[in-house]
């Protein structure tokens, strides 16, 4: 298959420093076609400076991100979402004064295209599009199941529940490439395996490919394609979840001996 | 959220819509056909308060899409109403142009102005913003005042003629009234409509998160530009009423003190709030003119050096009194209690 072969992203080389702390030195990986990346690696290894030199959230000394063939590594955050990247935040980013449903409305910005003088007379052109970009948002609540909350303040909720908003918002963008930074942080089993499932609904609906930052070995062995292993910076091993199971390196220095 | 019992939105235009029952509907034209037959039956002195009110919020409302919606703190409220204030007088005065035309000129000068003044908040925000529009505030007024006195008028009071409309003089409170609540009615529906779409959400979204909101594809600094740009004309609308409202214009009626009450009354009002901004502006005039009616009274039962301090310090004295008290008590302002009022009516018989 074509879609498979096809290099969507590729990270070259990436250096990243704060002053003399080496965040990221010479990483290189690619994602290709529709699969999901799981980053994993001990805390401070780098796999959020890492997300962050994607998204552009920073800017890496040296190196190279390519999207889709295109160099993008001196883009500002907003292009690159206009690209197609998008992504979740570990800590719940999200503008706690609006609702959900406004949160995703929010992240539509990009494909809604009237200005502030249409916006304010709210007629025709503006009203259509807000409409349309309403159904797209309505079939992604329901595809995550937050129809409850949807005129809920996001202030007013619970955990689990804005990181799913904080994952709405992430599809609304309808992206490319969705990057998640531990999409299961400080969640119980049940709602784990509820986020598990949305992962692998998105995965299945619309083929993306993903990258998932995340500590919960079980869920990073069970859905992901590949893994690629990040410590001090330096990535330490890439390949299958069975491969990257026996890999004595990072056994060694993450995942520990049973 | 509480909605109006009885209502199914089968539809998402229904759904996002304003006025949604036939009642709201009722209520909004019953009270427009109030406001336009108020000044057939109240007194000048009314009118006059009236048309303050509704200048003022004009003004506060700009200020609430950039204080309240987009989070910038602006101090310099008062000094773009100044630009829009002279930049009609002096196309007036001097070129001859009509005020109907001079109004949007002057209202497009003073958001160029305005954006400029913004430029500041790429880098700073909080309190480095608000230092930062403070010098607008010292800027304007000086450069009002000395750099051109032969045509601004220095710091002496410069009249205009007042215009008419279809042969209507507009000199009278009550007749320039309609003119005042006429754009007052339009902003109030041009900004509640600004802050349900794409862009008010874009301004939210600045507000509440600015980095999620650049990697979620917002341009933050063009919005914010776009957010002073806005509230500054809406001030420039605001200071070009209120040339039309006294007849003339003085640099004394745009100074840090207006920008300050502004502030303080969208802070009672309710940050972010439509209507707060409305209830705050209501709020903060009428407490103005009640207190400089009773303090001659209240002066007068003091020796007259206290009486002279009362009668000048009861004012500032109220309104940071009443500020410190909003704080306190009910930091999301009249409108947190406008909503309380609501949801209690809506679930009536039912208290939770």
């Amino acid at each position: 298959m074509t879609a498979e072969d096809q290099t969507k992203l590729k990270v070259e080389d990436l250096n990243l420093s704060f002053g003399s702390v080496q965040a990221l030195m010479d990483v290189s990986f690619e994602v290709n076609g529709d699969e999901i990346l799981a980053l994993i690696g001990p805390n401070g290894a780098g796999k959020t400076s890492l997300l962050n030199c994607v998204s552009g959230f920073y800017h890496a000394q040296r190196g190279r991100v390519s999207f889709e063939g295109h160099d993008i590594s001196r883009f500002s955050p907003s292009k690159r979402a206009k690209l197609g990247i998008s992504r979740t935040f570990q800590n719940i980013e999200l503008y706690t004064g609006l609702t959900a449903l406004d949160n995703l409305m929010a992240a539509r910005h990009v494909y809604i295209k009237y200005g502030p003088v249409a916006g304010s007379f709210f007629f025709g052109k503006a009203r259509r599009e807000e409409v349309e970009n309403r159904k797209v948002v309505e079939e992604i609540i329901d595809l995550l199941e937050m129809e409850e909350v949807r005129y809920r303040v996001v202030e007013s909720l619970p955990y689990g529940l804005r990181k799913r908003v904080d994952m709405g918002r992430a599809l609304a963008l309808h992206p490319k490439l969705l990057l998640l930074d531990e999409p299961m942080a400080g969640m119980n089993v049940e709602e784990k395996e509820d986020m598990a499932r949305f992962i692998l609904d998105i995965h299945e609906l619309w083929k993306i490919p993903i990258i998932i930052v995340e500590h919960d070995m079980g869920v990073v062995m069970d859905i992901c394609h590949r893994v690629v292993v990040l410590d001090f910076g330096l990535k330490l091993a890439e390949g299958t979840p069975a491969e990257i199971k026996q890999n004595e390196k990072v056994i060694q220095a993450y995942l520990g001996k049973e | 959220m509480w909605r109006p019992c009885g209502t199914f939105d089968d539809t998402y235009e229904k759904d996002i819509s304003i006025v949604r029952t036939p009642a709201q509907w009722s209520i909004t034209v019953a009270g427009l056909a109030v406001l336009a037959v108020l000044p057939l039956f109240a007194s000048g002195y009314f009118m006059t308060t009236v048309n303050l009110i509704a200048i003022s919020i004009i003004s506060a409302q700009g200020l609430g899409i950039l204080t309240g919606l987009t989070g910038q703190i602006s101090l310099g409220q008062g000094a773009f109403m100044g630009v829009g204030a002279y930049t009609l007088m002096m196309l007036m005065n001097y070129l001859g142009f009509s005020f109907w035309l001079a109004l949007p000129c002057a209202m497009v000068s003073a958001g160029i102005i305005g954006l400029i003044f913004g430029l500041p908040s790429l880098r700073i925000k909080g309190f480095y913003l608000a230092m930062a529009t403070l010098s607008a505030q010292f800027i304007i007024p000086w450069v009002i005042t000395n750099v051109r006195p032969d045509l601004t008028g220095g710091t002496s009071t410069i009249n205009i003629q007042y215009p008419s409309l279809f042969g209507l003089d507009l000199s009278k409170q009550s007749s320039m009234y309609y003119v005042i609540i006429f754009f007052t009615i339009a902003i109030l529906y041009l900004t509640r409509n600004l802050a349900r779409s794409k862009i008010g959400r874009a301004f939210v979204a600045i507000r509440d998160n600015d980095l999620a909101a650049e990697i979620m594809g917002l341009e933050v600094f063009r919005y914010k530009l776009l957010s002073f740009t806005i509230c500054s004309m809406y001030a420039g609308l605001a200071g070009s009423l209120w040339v039309l409202w006294v007849g003339a214009v003085n640099v004394d009626s745009f100074t840090l003190h207006e920008s300050i009450w502004f502030l303080g009354m969208i802070i009672v009002g309710g940050l972010g709030s439509i209507p707060g901004v409305c209830f705050g502006v209501i709020f903060i005039r009428v407490l103005e003119l009640f207190v400089q009616q009773i303090s001659p009274p209240i002066a007068a039962l003091f020796p007259d050096a206290i009486g002279a301090a009362i009668k000048s310090g009861l004012s500032p004295f109220t309104f940071g009194l009443v500020i410190l008290l909003f704080l306190i008590y009910e930091p999301r302002g009249l409108a947190h209690r406008w909503e309380i009022v609501k949801h209690f009516y809506r679930r009536w018989p039912f208290s939770y």
